[in-house]
């Protein structure tokens, strides 16, 4: 058989990406048609920057779900004589799952194409998540900070700019090396982080509950027994069912991605805070006299939802790209993975020879956190038009 | 502990081995029968690399000096041509030059060192991709790529064809971010009244942006740039790797990868050093930059 050439190596990969386009397509449709009913979220269809950013987000979320039907071979099976090859090589023996290996093959004859589709899985299963909760921890340390102010306010303030002081790459390093990963450090950092989405949501709904004592506990009981499930697998790798389970390498990482994320988050929280709370509405819940968390959770924050949503988007590509740097310091998840930045890494020591093992990924990964940007870009153009 | 010994807070360990003195002191004092006490940082015994067999202090001198030039070399290339786009992009908001300025901005910052480094790489420095005309433009001989792909000759004598690469992954990162703040500064500025008056008067649009504008919308990046270095300090780590350009970075993570506590500390205490001192001289730089402050 004959070598592809790049004009039919692009409509291969097009064809391979049908799941992605159909759902696009109809998600575009659907979300067009209505986007005078959905908020914010309709009115960045009226921006073609947010539109663009929006498309290349989507494209990858949808990469990543429909992942297993748009691969063409196994993302770990080596094939002996695929080493090193160029774009569009053909198998040396047809009637496998795909006849070519169509971005080529890498130093351990996988198949690129494949390896970067998974990769979007991996990363688009880390980032939001990592993110998220460094989103809950800067909340649930931020609002208090920004409302009551003082003494506490000092004290965390000072933490969190100690931390952001530190240059990151030092810090994984620190966080990564075996003799520290030995100690405690990790576990009891993992045990604080995963506590605070619990404590935040058993404060939010005792706070506005509180006066129907049975509906509180009814909804404090499931939470609390769900997330303490989930708190015990995830932090101390004790969940019976094994259901909550994290693989110690990746627990460290998302601990030490959450730990740098979230004194930035903080330090947006706190300002919103101080900005809102001596606005008429939280006035008017003291003088009926709300408690504070009630005040801070049910009032204060979703009036700040939109400053918070902009820097969710920014923070996720910004956590994108910190995963890519572990992983391309060999500190990523596990060596066999197919994560981006752990490709890169790979790829490069045979860089200037063959480059394409390492340009696929990194132009993935580029293009995804561009999309985020852009996206942030339309969401703060759309929510500041008001 | 070890902490505090190699901090020099605490006396290092000593005890009797085979009827002789040994101990963390012992090793490395000159008079071995009569050790001082403490040896840590604070005594200026930075301590001894099992990696590279040197002394630490050796290690970080030769290293910070390579870097030193690299971040120079950043710095020469980075601040004039981020300023020159945010002023431009920001002189008039919302005109084409602004729009095509501020998406290769975004573009820009949306590409972290490891991917635009690979892709310089690949794209001047391999030899699958064919710049051989350019190479002959150039009139280079004996070499087949535009750009060499590392940087380890560059710790010798630096040329522009080693040293260019690394320069521009850590420096394209930068500009980004910084024309993205110049730009809002600016663009901010030109809303200002005075401004209004200067043109009302008759000044050229020129002289406005040159003589009226241009002060006052540098000191927002002033603090930018300054409060850049930790950053910058993350992008050297992953360039000289990258490039194989022995300098703090590659130090480092070579310390890092090999286990070498000692050295790892000594990185870290530089690191942070260099950070709390660019801290502080962006206050102060503010203060002196900004006369509400100053007379305030």
């Amino acid at each position: 058989m004959e070598p592809l050439g790049w004009i039919e190596i692009i409509g291969r990969m097009a064809w391979q990406f049908l799941p992605v386009w159909i759902a696009l397509a109809a998600l575009y449709a659907v979300s067009i048609a209505t986007k005078r009913r959905t908020g914010l979220y309709g009115r960045l269809f009226d921006s073609p920057v947010g539109m663009i950013g929006f498309g290349i987000v989507m494209f990858w979320v949808f990469t990543a779900i429909f992942a297993d039907q748009i691969i063409t071979h196994n993302p770990l099976s080596q094939v002996s004589g695929m080493k090193n090859v160029l774009p569009g090589t053909p198998m040396k023996a047809p009637g496998g799952s795909y006849d070519w290996y169509l971005l080529g093959g890498d130093n351990l004859a996988r198949d690129v194409f494949s390896r970067m589709v998974m990769g979007a899985r991996r990363v688009l299963a880390i980032a939001p998540a990592a993110t998220a909760f460094a989103f809950i921890m800067g909340i649930s340390l931020g609002l208090p900070a920004g409302y009551f102010g003082g003494k506490l306010d000092t004290s965390l303030s000072f933490l969190a700019n100690l931390v952001l002081a530190f240059p990151v790459i030092l810090l994984f390093y620190l966080l990564v090396t075996p003799e520290i990963r030995e100690t405690a450090i990790p576990g009891t950092m993992a045990a604080i982080l995963f506590i605070f989405p619990l404590l935040f949501v058993t404060v939010a709904i005792n706070s506005r509950w509180f006066p129907k004592p049975r509906q509180r506990n009814v909804m404090l009981a499931v939470s609390l027994g769900l997330g303490l499930w989930a708190y015990a697998g995830l932090a101390f790798n004790a969940d019976p069912t094994g259901i909550w389970s994290m693989e110690p390498n990746l627990l460290n990482v998302f601990v030490s991605v959450v730990f740098v994320n979230s004194p930035g988050v903080f330090r947006i929280v706190r300002g919103l805070v101080m900005d809102l709370k001596s606005r008429d509405y939280v006035a008017a819940g003291q003088t009926r006299g709300e408690g504070p968390w009630y005040l801070m959770i049910w009032e204060i924050l979703p009036n700040a939802r939109g400053p918070l949503i902009v820097d969710f988007c920014l923070r996720i590509g910004y956590t994108t790209i910190l995963l890519g740097t572990l992983g391309f310091f060999g500190l990523g998840v596990s060596p066999e993975s197919p994560d981006w930045g752990s490709t890169i890494n790979e790829g490069r020591r045979l860089l200037s020879i063959f480059p394409h093992p390492a340009i696929v990924p990194a132009v993935a990964l580029m293009s995804l956190v561009l999309g985020l940007n852009l996206l942030a870009d339309g969401l703060r153009e759309e929510s500041l038009r008001d | 502990m070890r902490y505090a010994e190699w901090l020099g807070v605490l006396p290092g360990w000593s005890g009797m081995v085979d009827g002789k003195l040994e101990g963390r002191c012992v090793m490395r004092a000159p008079d071995r029968a009569n050790p001082p006490r403490f040896c840590g940082v604070l005594q200026g015994e930075w301590g001894w690399s099992t990696v590279f067999k040197m002394t630490i202090k050796d290690i970080l001198a030769r290293s910070l000096s390579a870097t030193g030039w690299l971040m120079l070399a950043v710095m020469a290339v980075m601040v004039p041509t981020s300023l020159l786009l945010g002023v431009l992009a920001g002189m008039r908001e919302g005109s084409r030059t602004d729009r095509v300025l501020s998406t290769a901005a975004i573009a820009t910052t949306a590409t972290p060192e490891y991917v635009s480094g690979v892709i310089l790489i690949a794209v001047f420095a391999s030899t699958t991709v064919d710049l051989s005309w350019l190479v002959n433009l150039f009139g280079i001989e004996g070499r087949r790529t535009l750009f060499l792909g590392t940087a380890t000759s560059a710790v010798d004598k630096i040329t522009f064809w080693n040293f260019t690469l690394p320069v521009m992954t850590i420096a394209l990162y930068g500009i980004g971010y910084i024309a993205r703040m110049t730009r809002a500064s600016m663009t901010e500025v030109m809303t200002q009244q005075y401004i209004r008056t200067a043109r009302l008067k008759g000044v050229g649009f020129r002289q406005v942006v040159l003589r009226h504008a241009l002060r006052n919308a540098l000191i927002a990046p002033f603090t930018v740039i300054m409060l850049q270095f930790p950053w910058l300090l993350n992008g050297v780590v992953i360039v000289e790797t990258l490039f194989n350009y022995k300098g703090f970075g590659w130090t480092l993570v070579q310390a890092a990868g090999n286990n070498d506590i000692e050295l790892l500390l000594g990185c870290s205490v530089v690191a942070v050093a260099v950070v709390l001192v660019t801290q502080l001289i962006s206050d102060v730089g503010y203060v002196f930059l900004n006369p509400r402050i100053r007379l305030s």
